[in-house]
């Protein structure tokens, strides 16, 4: 692999840029690897690459139905925050946090990460509550925040309203090292990283069956033929049901459409991401200067990527409330991502009734943020048998009761 | 957005007059069933790509649940029945497997 | 240089000249221009720099396509960045500024970017940028966002309206040129109830402009005549400035009006967002012309053919006295004619078509126009506008046959059906390779809830160029439009359209074929992004082979103008480097609004006051006019306290809590939730409902209960009053009123269908005022004459007693741990009865407290709180109220859940009294550490505060929490650290700090 820096970019253009090589390879599959990952999505490709990085184990497959990072990795809202309230998902979030912070060097492919902060809007007394309690909770997790007063809340973000009327700002909590990433470059890097370790990465190969003896994985069949694996990595978002199926399992699982929408950009006006709970919306300004702003879910089963158009319409008016400066600006695009939810709206990394066969799904609304936290424990699970970041969110959590229940502290998990 | 014909008082309707309640048909296990029944019961919602049946409550309208078939991929509706009963209805039934050649009742894929 | 003709301009009213100032320079125009053409009619050329090079842009379209031509529109409150000027009607006084250059439009420091634009290639800042690693964050990143974003953020509040229209319609035509009009005319004539809307101010689309006739007649009289004949049908709405933004699931849609856009001083909204249910959409929405990419086409003067006939013919400006027109279709040639016509020069055509052109090609010939077949242009020459072309082959690699001085080109690549409402909701496209366009396949559109199609394409938006085929075609789908929304259609009028026969397109996707790559780093794809063909051809080397990869590895339309004008020619190029088909690199998903609408229009009017519905109870008013601190609580506002003048937030909740303690405190309970639960089976069904047994309670009397979900979690409490042998009444929380109710019905309807139970949500039909304190039934006692002594009315039982005249139920219940009623009225006597309470409670120094005084008393007594002791992962074992959980029930819902090897397990944290042992108040929401870390590195914790507060009562901190073998601990000292590090120490208390035999309430 050819090193990405400026002084490359300078020499290729002299060249006309006809000498880069490809970001990433695009081989044949083989008859058989080591490792067989589902899904080349951020989730996927990071398990890939934290399995040849932190295990020496390179012998994978990375099998893609569609292209490489075109589901979810690249239709969010790029988010990057760890300020969460129970340990296991501090200890993932905050984990990936840390691995984005030098991702660029890691991958040597900008992912843009840019910890500008992220503030969520405490606009009731019981958010008041359960922020505080998070600070609390994230002080001996180790993760960084405060709570802080509206004052400071204005001069962080000055284009906001904090008188209301309605809901005015009572204080925030604020991650100063959490922000947002360049999304596509995420599935990029970590793409351009495993096939530099010798890792395929197949792209147009649907698995249509996975192949079992007593009760073990020995392999999966694809539109390209059947591969053999040791051991084989679920890691497909919105499909997770139907390969869970494949193997014989079924999942505590429903696909929904979240939706986003950005406007035209425009000059920078805010420096940080601003999560407004109460009101439901949430924004921040890309580095082209689009304003995107997340909204909500519907509540039922759907595969479309299309949501409903009501969901636009709240968010926007709680925006607008929130940044009245905003008011004049325009629409640009709207688009609906499907995302899994759980029983307790947190994710599943776990070992399945399978042997050999691992599960990465349920990421709901915070699935961007997780990518790294999520490819080294996931990993290490696939390697080991159990991981510290993992061993929480085993699928068995549902049988005993033991929920990893984000919402409770009013910190809606977006 | 979708639009959904409530079987009980007759409206055809908006989504957001409705609220929606997750899979239709779910057995309840309470006490004395063992873990597996009960995980079962409370977790293992179907999440199918195609037929769904669904539960909805005409929650802005006359505050009745109602079941609807309909499929998760187009998003037809191909029937709303009455929320009063353990399985789809006959007509309803018919309608799908018509529309969708190979389908059955709780055979999901 | 552009100018404005001396003759011309359909759309104008030169009798009418209008002025407005384009940065700061004042201009004329005339009525029935758009911002595009006065700025034109002025010689304005240059309009505003690209986003990534600040290279000059000049207007290239006449339409919503235009990506270049963007101003900040207005000023102050009616301030708006990104305006399209081809889409912004003139108005008297309008003021503009082109956007993203420093210091100047002529002059822009950025520019820069264009000498180093060889350095800065697709995809450059993936590669670069890397290291340092804090340089990104705090150099590289600020100066490539203040190099983005196009217009300036607005400052100022919006000073305009918006509303929304619900409306519902059998057919919704979207397009009002003829293919539009004609479909309307046929589904109107069928009987359907139509809506036809046109994004523009006027009738008739481009046809008018194109030629040809209709039954003989110029397009313009047909399109009068068929306006007139709509106007007079009652089934048929017209709407012009409303543009279809969006097609959604069920034949729901987006019109998007403006209203007062052209006319800003005008009374009313300024948009109106028309959310519509339509059984049918026929989307006539025309087709945009294509750019064709050669070096050099993107300098000021470089536009496309048919915007340069556009402003002509509409309004009477010419881009250029001498115009080079290069094409690789018969249509370039109509604005050839025009030109000529006018008597403008254009000293040459050059065809890419070997065989070049058709009809229309002699009848220029026979104007004296010189005619290329075969030929390319090279490059173009000029700088900030154009200033001539040097021409090639077509087949060859540029080698430069002749130059031509002119001062403007205008360009045909072929046109694209506008699909983008067909696609929205999932209609698929299929590849037409004799026209060389994506069309709708109308074998799979999109379907509506019954499965069934609900779009349907018409004219040009369904590849239909030809104005004869262009009517019948939008005839056949007006009337099958029809005909699915269920009005059987009769043959009408179908007008017979004539124009010339036009020889087949040839595809040139690149000009010259064979350009090198010098000629290919000059050859723009999207205008506003500055992607070029190299760039895509770049992305496709690097592996980025997906349409989707390379549009976003390229940023290739991702602009303002979603690609309208540079998706096919990128995808095309794509294609080609791939040596792949072009339908088998397929095309990126098309997202509403079609071009953008204002977020404004999208929240309608539901702002400041009205932003959402406010739930006041009967005693609101008394509230707001004495002091009172609101919270939002749900849809109400709560009083947090009330204030006295000078009195601080904190004080004033310490003088409620011992105002009432020591005397007399009322509070405003009316937001608590009140169900009637009524019926034979209703005991049997509050049992399954509460973890506790409520069908043995008394009529008469009162009890506490608990609510779990099926997954075992407390999520409500309140008391349960039995009113008679089949009837109950459930208080719960005031966030739960609603949920619970729904969480009722859901149980009853789903799964208990056969049991007799009916439930009603009363809560807003009484006012609830607790009494509360030493005084409470002294004061009852003067307003009534019945009996509510101890004897009559004791502890937890309840009463219907006459209090001030009016009739009233009396609940002896406290969440205070003082004697307390809570009195229930008909929410129309609240405020009489909370001001005969205020007047009779004078002498006892009567105190209206709010919601903090509540939970300081409810705190001081140990008494939880769900959304404080609870959060949804507690269970009432948790909370020692396992007192409260019957055991001889078979089952309540949360039962089950309650035995998973979880929720028995003996390490869970259960509730205590905390004490700091210096006396400060606890944070709230603080934990308790334990020795050591975790796997994952995180202290290990024992505890957590769940309510803590300060008491005025005990005159110290007081708190709750939960702790690891808790009860089992009292007198252990924890330690909670604060957020800042520094520790408190608690000790484990009994929950109950005050009056923990319960004396002072049940006297």
């Amino acid at each position: 692999m050819k090193r990405y820096s400026a002084f490359a970019v300078a020499r290729e253009a002299l060249r006309y840029h006809m000498g880069w090589e490809r970001a990433w390879a695009s081989p044949e599959p083989k008859k058989k690897y080591d490792v067989i990952i589902v899904g080349a999505g951020g989730h996927g490709l990071a398990t890939a690459y934290y399995l040849g990085r932190n295990f020496g184990i390179t012998n994978v497959a990375v099998l893609e139905k569609g292209w490489l990072g075109g589901g979810n990795t690249g239709r969010n809202t790029t988010i990057i925050r760890s300020n969460y309230l129970q340990d296991p998902s501090a200890a993932i979030y905050e984990k990936s946090r840390s691995l984005y912070e030098t991702l660029s060097q890691d991958l040597n492919y900008n992912v843009m990460y840019s910890p500008r902060g992220v503030m969520m809007l405490a606009q009731t007394q019981h958010e008041i509550r359960g922020y505080e309690r998070t600070a609390h909770a994230n002080a001996l997790q180790g993760v960084s925040t405060e709570f802080i007063s509206p004052s400071r809340v204005k001069e962080l973000v000055p284009i906001i309203n904090i008188d209301g009327p309605r809901y005015p700002v009572l204080g925030a909590l604020w991650q100063p090292r959490a922000g947002t990433a360049r999304h596509d470059a995420v599935a990029w890097g970590y793409a351009r990283a495993c096939s530099a370790m010798g890792m395929h990465i197949i792209q147009k190969c649907e698995v249509t069956g996975i192949s079992r003896e007593g009760g073990k994985v020995t392999g999966v069949t694809t539109n390209r033929g059947d591969i053999a694996c040791d051991k084989l990595g679920i890691v497909v978002a919105g499909h997770s049901g139907h390969l869970a199926d494949m193997a014989g399992f079924r999942l505590p699982v429903e696909s929904v459409a979240l939706q986003a929408l950005v406007s035209e950009p425009i000059k920078p006006c805010m420096d940080v991401v601003v999560m407004a709970n109460t009101v439901h919306g949430y924004m921040s300004q890309s580095d082209k200067g689009e304003m995107v702003i997340g909204g909500g879910a519907d509540g039922y089963n759907n595969f479309t990527q299309r949501g409903s158009f009501h969901h636009i319409e709240e968010t926007v008016r709680a925006l607008i409330e929130t940044f009245p400066m905003i008011s004049r600006l325009k629409m640009l695009r709207q688009w609906g991502g499907i995302v899994d939810m759980t029983g307790d709206r947190s994710p599943i990394l776990s070992r399945t009734p399978v042997e050999g066969v691992f599960i990465n799904c349920g990421w709901g609304t915070g699935g961007f943020k997780a990518i790294p936290g999520s490819g080294w424990g996931f990993a290490e699970l696939m390697a080991k048998g159990h991981a510290p970041l993992c061993d929480e969110f085993s699928l068995n959590r549902f049988r005993e009761g033991r929920f990893i229940d984000e919402s409770v502290a009013a910190g809606v998990a977006h | 957005m979708l639009i959904l014909t409530c079987p009980c008082c007759g409206v055809t309707a908006e989504e957001t007059e409705f609220h929606p309640g997750g899979e239709a048909h779910v057995k309840r296990f309470g006490p004395g069933s063992n873990d597996d029944e009960f995980h079962s019961y409370l977790f293992e919602k179907v999440n199918p790509k195609g037929v769904h049946f669904e539960r909805w409550r005409h929650a802005n309208g006359c505050g009745k649940w109602f079941n609807a078939a309909r499929c998760t991929v187009t998003l037809e509706v191909f029937g709303t029945y009455s929320a009063q009963t353990t399985e789809p209805p006959q007509d309803i039934k018919d309608k799908i497997s018509a529309k969708r050649p190979g389908w059955s009742w709780r055979e999901f894929a | 240089m552009s100018t404005r003709l001396a003759n011309g301009g359909r759309l104008l009213n030169r009798g009418k000249p209008l002025e407005f100032t384009f940065n700061g320079k004042h201009l004329r125009g005339v009525e029935g221009d758009t911002l595009a053409s006065a700025l034109l009619a002025n010689d304005q050329m240059l309009v505003g720099r690209s986003f990534k090079y600040h290279r000059p842009r000049g207007i290239v379209a006449s339409g919503g396509e235009e990506p270049n031509a963007l101003v900040g529109l207005g000023e102050n409150g009616r301030f708006e960045p990104n305006q399209r000027v081809t889409t912004t009607e003139l108005f008297d006084g309008l003021t503009c500024a082109s956007q993203n250059h420093w210091p100047s439009l002529e002059f822009d420091v950025g520019a820069v970017n264009a000498k180093l634009s060889r350095f800065l290639p697709a995809g450059f800042y993936y590669k670069m940028f890397i290291h340092p690693r804090p340089f990104w964050k705090h150099i590289y990143e600020p100066i490539i966002r203040q190099s983005a974003g196009l217009g300036k953020a607005p400052r100022d509040r919006d000073q305009d309206s918006y509303e929304h229209f619900y409306a519902f319609y059998d057919v919704v035509v979207i397009g009002g040129g003829v293919a539009g009009l004609q479909a309307a005319r046929a589904a109107g004539a069928a009987g359907a109830k139509v809506l036809l809307m046109e994004q523009t101010p006027h009738w008739g689309g481009r046809a008018p402009v194109d030629g040809g006739t209709v039954d003989g007649q110029p397009v313009d009289k047909f399109v009068d005549e068929i306006v007139s004949e709509l106007e007079t049908m009652a089934n048929v709405t017209l709407r012009t400035r409303m543009m279809g933004a969006g097609v959604y699931d069920h034949g729901y849609m987006l019109g998007y009006e403006r209203l007062n856009d052209h006319r800003p001083d005008a009374a009313g909204p300024r948009h109106r967002l028309w959310r519509i249910r339509a059984a049918q959409i026929v989307t006539a929405t025309g087709a945009i012309e294509r750019p064709l990419s050669f070096a050099g086409n993107d300098i000021p003067g470089v536009m496309l053919a048919s915007a340069v006939r556009d402003y002509v013919v509409n309004y009477g400006v010419s881009i250029g006295d001498r115009t080079v027109i290069v094409t690789n279709n018969d249509d370039a040639y109509r604005t050839a004619i025009t030109l000529k016509k006018q008597g403008l020069e254009v000293p040459v055509i050059l065809d890419a078509r070997a065989s070049g052109g058709g009809a229309l090609a002699d009848e220029a010939r026979a104007l004296g126009i010189r005619i290329e077949n075969g030929k390319a242009i090279a490059k173009v020459k000029g700088g900030k506008r154009v200033e001539g072309v040097a021409i090639c082959l077509q087949a060859g690699e540029g080698a430069v046959l002749e130059e031509v001085k002119c001062d403007a080109i205008a360009m045909s690549g072929g046109w694209s059906p506008v699909v983008h409402l067909w696609s929205h909701c999932g209609g698929k496209l299929l590849w037409d390779d004799e026209k060389a366009m994506f069309r709708p396949d109308v074998d799979n559109p999109p379907t509506g809830a019954d499965g069934a199609r609900f779009v349907l394409p018409a004219g040009a938006a369904d590849g239909e160029m030809h104005l004869p085929r262009v009517l019948e075609n939008a005839n056949a789908a007006g009337r099958a439009a029809a005909q699915a929304a269920g009005h059987a259609s009769k043959p009408g009028t179908l007008p017979v359209g004539e124009t010339q026969d036009e020889a087949p397109i040839t595809p040139v996707w690149m000009m010259p074929q064979g350009a090198g790559i010098k000629l290919r780093m000059k050859a723009w794809l999207d205008y506003q992004n500055d992607v070029k063909v190299s760039d895509v051809q770049l992305a496709a080397r690097e592996g980025f082979e997906s349409v989707e990869h390379a549009k976003r590895y390229t940023t290739l339309g991702m602009a303002t103008d979603q690609g309208k004008l540079s998706n096919i020619n990128g995808l095309a190029i794509l294609s080609d480097t791939l040596g792949q088909a072009i339908p088998q690199t397929g095309t990126t998903t098309f997202r509403p609004p079609y071009t953008p609408i204002s977020l404004a229009s999208i929240a309608g009017p539901a702002r400041d006051a009205t932003f959402q519905p406010l739930r006041r109870t009967p005693m609101h008013g008394w509230h707001e006019a004495n002091g009172a601190y609101f919270e939002p609580v749900g849809a109400w506002r709560r009083p947090y306290c009330f204030q006295k003048a000078g009195e601080s937030i904190t004080d004033a909740v310490q003088r409620e809590v011992k105002a009432t303690r020591d005397s007399l405190g009322l509070l405003d309970a009316s937001t608590l939730g009140k169900i009637i639960v009524k019926g034979p089976d209703a005991g049997r069904f509050l049992d399954m409902l509460y973890t506790n047994m409520m069908s043995n309670l008394k009529p008469g009397r009162c009890r506490y209960g608990l609510m779990c979900n099926e997954n075992g979690f407390l999520m409500d409490d309140g008391v349960v009053a039995r009113l008679d042998d089949d009837t109950f009444l459930c208080h719960t929380t005031t966030g739960g009123a609603d949920s619970i109710h729904a969480h009722m019905e859901e149980w009853l309807q789903t799964e208990w269908w056969d049991w007799k139970v009916y439930t009603a949500n009363v809560t807003e039909q009484y006012a609830q005022i607790a009494v509360v304190g030493p005084k409470a039934r002294k004061v009852l006692e003067k307003l009534t004459d019945d009996d509510v002594s101890a004897d009559a009315l004791s502890f937890m039982g309840w009463k219907d007693i006459t209090l001030a005249g009016i009739t009233a139920r009396a609940y002896r219940i406290s969440f205070s741990g003082e004697l307390s009623y809570e009195v229930a009225v008909p929410a129309s006597q609240g405020r009489a009865l909370w001001d005969a309470l205020l007047a009779a409670g004078k002498e006892f120094g009567v105190t209206p407290y709010g919601t903090e005084a509540l939970h300081i008393m409810r705190a001081e007594k140990g008494f939880i709180m769900i959304g404080d002791e609870t959060d949804g992962t507690v269970i009432p074992q948790d909370l020692g109220l396992d007192w409260a959980i019957s055991k001889k029930k078979e089952d309540y819902l949360g039962k089950r859940a309650q035995e998973r090897s979880h929720m028995t397990d003996p390490t869970r944290w259960k509730l205590v009294g905390l004490q700091t042992l210096d006396g400060s108040t606890l944070p709230d929401g603080a934990y308790a550490t334990a020795d050591g870390t975790n796997a994952n590195g995180q202290r290990n914790v024992q505890g957590r505060v769940t309510s803590s507060y300060h008491s005025p009562t005990l005159g110290r901190g007081i708190a709750m929490g939960l702790v690891l073998n808790g009860p089992a601990r009292m007198g252990d000292v924890l330690d909670f650290p604060k957020v800042d590090g520094t520790v408190i120490k608690a000790k484990i208390v009994d929950p109950i700090f005050y009056d923990k035999d319960g004396e002072k309430q049940n006297v």
